[in-house]
């Protein structure tokens, strides 16, 4: 229990790992963890080592840097080869490698590519740059995705035409549904993201419930938010229950964020499908630009290659990213694949379960290793 | 980035219809857009979850102080504060 002393609570925490091992019982639960924040938790807090080993964790594709294809990151910076352009983008994609190298390494080639904290930025770097194109480079789930759509409506209506945006924003509920359909996945209920629902609210998770009868409760991201969803998750499987529950009441709304859905509705329209890596073609999955925004949508003012790129062969980013390998089984792991040089996104950001359990899990094995020669 | 980030409203502003705030993160002071909360009418002294420079939801100071607790505990704190330092572009050349 490695971090159970920085918590707030550790009597509560003791007693909601004793109240999860004594309903488990002795059956083994797979329950999906689906937010990448979660799965970041789970490793820092060491949560592995306080829940029983009958409660098993799968770490979902709830991380927008992970599941975006190679060939996207390469679309991407093919626009940014376009004189006069501009490639903006989150600092999460920035390492992310693409065939010929990450955004960072083309910008040490000569490559104008700027970090920016959030999508205003970008709209005003289009602006203090008349002369240029801004380019941003869009990914994010729900979280994020309303916050493209306002400034896409401002760019708008501020008649800003040096600014376009390459959408790769993606939505979570077809990817849970492609992951219940996957026939090697067997699970026993999800843990549903927090800041997501937020915006879309409890109700789009209901079929999931109803339709598919497992247990989803959507949790906070504290140690003692996570422990309590898993009760609550094994209360209803004990009851033979499937119901949608709100752990994170305190900040998810059950309806979600109004105003977000109706600037998202304003902006984007489904794409007919949208390539995740490890998961493949999803249908309904991503969104683009709408016709009424086709004057700011990349994908239309520029041509792009849209080759689609596969992961190096020994890499096993699908298998990691759909729980059937853990991710010190992929061939790579640790070793050709690391934090410092990663070759699956997995790896890259600190949300992804690869670099998450390198981070934690794997270090604290070789503290162990090294602790037991001396 | 699925870690929002609280913060306090310190001012209110207005410009072509648009809503922001300046709000103070652990000292941080920072503008940021209100347009996705703009039917909660925020005022100074509510607490906030930051995302992407946009703030989500109105929260409690208990939950805002608990979000800043989990931050540090992930390790994730000078993330969240270099994210905020950077919004208005103030880091960018």
């Amino acid at each position: 229990m490695r971090y159970v002393d920085e918590f707030r609570q550790p009597e509560l925490i003791s007693r909601a790992a004793d109240e999860i091992r004594r309903l488990a019982g002795g059956r083994h639960y797979r329950m999906m963890e689906v937010c990448g924040g979660h799965t970041h938790a789970i490793y820092r807090f060491g949560l592995k080592d306080i829940l029983p080993e009958n409660i098993e964790l799968i770490h979902g594709p709830g991380c927008p840097v992970c599941v975006l294809p190679m060939g996207r990151i390469d679309d991407g910076l093919s626009i940014a080869q376009y004189p006069n352009v501009i490639f903006a983008a989150f600092g999460d994609m920035m390492r992310v490698p693409g065939t010929q190298g990450s955004p960072l390494e083309h910008k040490a080639r000569g490559m104008d590519v700027r970090i920016v904290y959030s999508p205003s930025d970008a709209l005003k770097l289009a602006r203090t740059n008349p002369d240029k194109h801004v380019m941003f480079f869009a990914i994010g789930f729900e979280t994020t995705a309303p916050s493209t759509a306002l400034v896409l409506m401002r760019a708008k209506a501020e008649g800003i035409r040096n600014f376009s945006v390459f959408c790769n924003h993606v939505t979570i509920i077809p990817a849970i549904r492609a992951i219940l359909d996957s026939p090697d996945m067997r699970l026993d209920a999800f843990i549903g993201p927090g800041h997501v629902s937020t915006v879309i609210g409890c109700r789009p998770y209901e079929w999931i419930a109803h339709n598919e009868r497992k247990p989803i409760v959507v949790s906070g991201f504290e140690p003692l938010d996570m422990l309590q969803s898993i009760i609550m998750l094994l209360h209803q499987l004990k009851a033979g229950e499937s119901k949608v529950e709100n752990q994170y009441k305190r900040v998810v709304p059950w309806e979600g964020n109004r105003a977000a859905l109706k600037a998202m509705a304003e902006v984007f329209e489904l794409r007919p499908y949208f390539e995740w890596r490890g998961l493949g073609f999803i249908s309904q999955s991503a969104l683009r630009l709408n016709e009424r925004y086709a004057q700011w949508d990349a994908e239309r003012q520029f041509e792009i290659p849209g080759i689609r790129v596969t992961d190096p062969k020994a890499a096993q980013c699908g298998e990691v990213l759909k729980g059937v390998l853990k991710p010190h089984q992929c061939k790579l792991f640790g070793r050709e694949c690391t934090p410092e040089h990663p070759i699956g996104a997995l790896m890259v950001s600190s949300e992804g379960s690869c670099a998450a359990y390198h981070n934690y899990e794997h270090r604290k094995a070789a503290m162990v290793s090294l602790s037991s020669i001396a | 980035m699925c870690l929002a980030i609280p913060g306090k409203i310190v001012e209110v502003s207005s410009t072509d219809n648009q809503d922001f705030a300046l709000v103070d993160v652990v000292g941080v002071r920072r503008k940021i857009d209100l347009g996705l909360i703009r039917d909660d009418n925020p005022v100074p002294g509510d607490w906030v979850l930051i995302h992407v420079g946009f703030a989500m939801s109105k929260i409690s100071e208990a939950d805002a102080n608990d979000q800043i607790n989990t931050l540090r505990m992930l390790g994730e704190i000078d993330g969240a504060m270099q994210e905020v330092r950077g919004y208005g572009l103030e880091d960018i050349n």
